[in-house]
């Protein structure tokens, strides 16, 4: 095992001899810095100094580093001699010499009213980007389609078809699972609640609207960002970070339209197809709550949403599922073509991908509310 | 128990990796010596990285015995290892840089865990390292992907570099350079051998560095080792792969250059 470290200070006349001994090394390092903390002192008031290194048996950066830093806080220009110094550590003396000699910048000192503009302004001017990277995936998705209409022949059918059946086909088991367990609880809960009043045979009204405007298609959408956006966005992320989108394009191809419409136009054909699903298993799920827990017979269930409902709620519902399907797509790809080169980068934009499109999913819900009132459907 | 020379820091005795029904390295034995710069060559793909990997314990052994600076993986305990991996630093072949923290926080990424050391000190040790590499301090408040390819190396030599290691695994260190920032790195190397002592371990093709670089080499052929010794020991080997490799056009060119 190494000696102990030590730094023997002694007065000598006007010559302060510092004489460090045993293992001056990363492996002592709290040592090593106790000591020369301790003769710090001495140090700064020393006109001369003669450093005695002949008791050091082993020595690195860090021990050559922390003598010269004591050296060097003495008071200026302090009249250094070395001696005793054992020739194999001669050469990372000089190296240490030469390196930290230009002090760092202090961090800028900060008037605190001015930090608290400067994160307003810089969070706003975030938000922009965030808008403006959505409009511009926006605008190079519908050039990518208007391009196509030309020469409708270039569309990637096999890819997008690839992707139907991933985003589609894939996750139609825990589509129909999760709206089928949200029709249970909506049933369960109208049932539970109306049963006070006497008003039972509503809860009908009440599952068919609610799952055909709202609920069916909001709840699968919600579930395709978190599903199928995070995975485009990661998709394209990665292969951001590995270059092989340049790759792609200086290749000749677009990667607009080779790989961000295929997977949007999957999302577009997908969406609406889960979502008639979701609501039939949503219906499906009241139907049999009120049956089992409110004692409706099935028909009964059947004939009365046949009165409640109309295919406008339907329609209403089943025309929100494109648009939403659009927004989670240009949000997923856009994310994902933002990211750099890091692997935090790549986690956050997938967070950031995941985030906005259901809170642009959500609002796009809320438009389509006001806008369909307003039309009287 | 191995007769342990005090010279020997790294010895390998009948080593056997494979993978699946594929051996890679056959009963493969090598000395590495303290203080020397060791350069190991080989075809690609004839498992240089392999020995290294092995040789550092990412890569499980079949048979045979590996022993570094004393330690045998296979007896030591679980403290007596992570004081060994302490001791060794390894610059891999694409950097291996964490991405998430700058250049400052990688340097000082193994201090941080492996020393008590205060946070100036820390940041000062860290400046030392990114100067002895040739980086400027400023460099240390980027991050990894904004570096170029050259910088990149040194910065992950300068977190090799970290805690002043006794042995330091290269694995192509000059790979992806042009050659004037190869020939740079090389001599940065052996600069930085020569100041700090320690002894490297580099898996290389680059044939320059072998010239101004490596005291020994040591040639990888058909999962053994078919030749060691100073270059021009090595060259006079009559194995096949060793006569092409070294009196190949491209070597010929270096020598008569380099004369």
């Amino acid at each position: 095992m190494p000696s102990d470290s030590t730094l023997t200070c002694t007065t000598k006349g006007e010559w302060l001899e510092l004489a460090p001994a045993g293992s001056w090394t990363t492996g002592r390092s709290a040592a090593l810095e106790d000591s020369v903390a301790a003769a710090m002192p001495q140090v700064s008031t020393a006109r001369k100094i003669s450093v005695n290194m002949a008791g050091v048996r082993e020595l690195d950066t860090l021990g050559a580093w922390l003598l010269e830093r004591l050296v060097r806080r003495g008071p200026r220009k302090p009249e250094v001699q070395i001696i005793g110094l054992p020739d194999r550590y001669r050469g990372l003396l000089d190296q240490v010499k030469r390196v930290n000699l230009q002090s760092a910048e202090p961090p800028a000192n900060k008037n605190k009213l001015l930090a608290i503009f400067e994160s307003i302004g810089q969070s706003s001017f975030a938000l922009s980007t965030e808008v403006i990277t959505f409009l511009e995936m926006l605008a190079a998705v519908s050039f990518a389609i208007a391009r196509l209409l030309s020469r409708p022949w270039h569309f990637r059918l096999i890819s997008a078809v690839n992707h139907v059946y991933r985003v589609g086909w894939q996750s139609i088991p825990i589509m129909l699972l999760i709206t089928f367990l949200i029709g249970c609880i909506i049933a369960q809960q109208g049932i539970f609640h109306f049963r006070k009043f006497g008003a039972d045979a509503y809860v009908v009204d009440m599952v068919g609207i609610l799952v055909l405007r709202e609920l069916g298609v909001l709840i699968v959408a919600i579930m395709m960002a978190g599903r199928s956006g995070s995975a485009y966005t990661a998709e394209l992320g990665s292969m951001k970070m590995r270059e092989e989108i340049d790759a792609l394009r200086m290749m000749g191809f677009d990667p607009v339209e080779v790989l961000i419409l295929p997977r949007i136009v999957a999302l577009i054909v997908a969406l609406p197809i889960l979502a008639f699903l979701g609501s039939m298993a949503a219906l499906f799920g009241g139907g049999l709550v009120a049956w089992l827990y409110g004692d409706m017979n099935p028909e009964i269930f059947i004939a009365r949403l046949r009165e409640a409902v109309s295919v406008t709620h339907f329609e209403v519902g089943m025309i929100k599922a494109p648009f939403m399907a659009l927004v989670i797509g240009v949000v997923a790809c856009g994310e994902g073509l933002r990211v750099k080169g890091s692997a935090a980068s790549l986690g956050l934009q997938t967070t950031n991908s995941v985030v906005k499109s259901i809170f642009l999913v959500i609002v796009l819900d809320g438009v389509f509310a006001i806008f369909f009132a307003s039309i009287g459907m | 128990m191995i007769s342990t020379h005090p010279d020997v820091v790294i010895r390998v005795r009948d080593l056997v990796v494979g993978f699946g029904d594929q051996v890679v390295l056959d009963q493969l034995s090598l000395d590495v010596l303290r203080g020397e710069v060791l350069g190991l060559v080989g075809a690609s793909g004839g498992g240089k990285t392999v020995l290294l990997r092995a040789i550092i314990g990412l890569i499980p052994k079949r048979q045979g015995q590996i022993e570094v600076m004393g330690v045998d993986r296979d007896t030591a305990s679980h403290e007596q290892i992570r004081a060994l991996e302490r001791r060794w630093g390894i610059l891999f072949q694409q950097g291996a840089l964490f991405s998430s923290l700058t250049v400052r926080e990688n340097i000082q990424f193994p201090m941080r865990e492996n020393l008590d050391l205060s946070q100036s000190t820390m940041d000062e040790l860290a400046n030392a390292k990114l100067e002895m590499v040739g980086l400027r301090s400023s460099d240390g408040m980027k991050f990894p992907a904004e570096l170029s390819g050259g910088m990149t190396k040194r910065a992950a030599l300068a977190r090799a570099l970290a805690l002043d290691p006794e042995i330091l695994f290269l694995d192509e260190p000059t790979s992806g350079l042009d050659p004037i920032s190869a020939g740079e790195f090389d001599t940065l190397i052996k600069t930085l051998q020569q100041t700090l002592g320690f002894t490297v371990f580099m898996v290389t093709h680059d044939l320059y560095s072998l010239h101004v670089e490596c005291d020994r080499i040591a040639v990888l052929a058909d999962g053994k080792i078919v030749a060691i010794g100073p270059l021009d020991e090595v060259t006079e080997s009559d194995h096949p792969w060793v006569n092409s490799y070294f009196q190949g056009k491209r070597a010929r060119l270096l020598t008569r250059a380099t004369n």
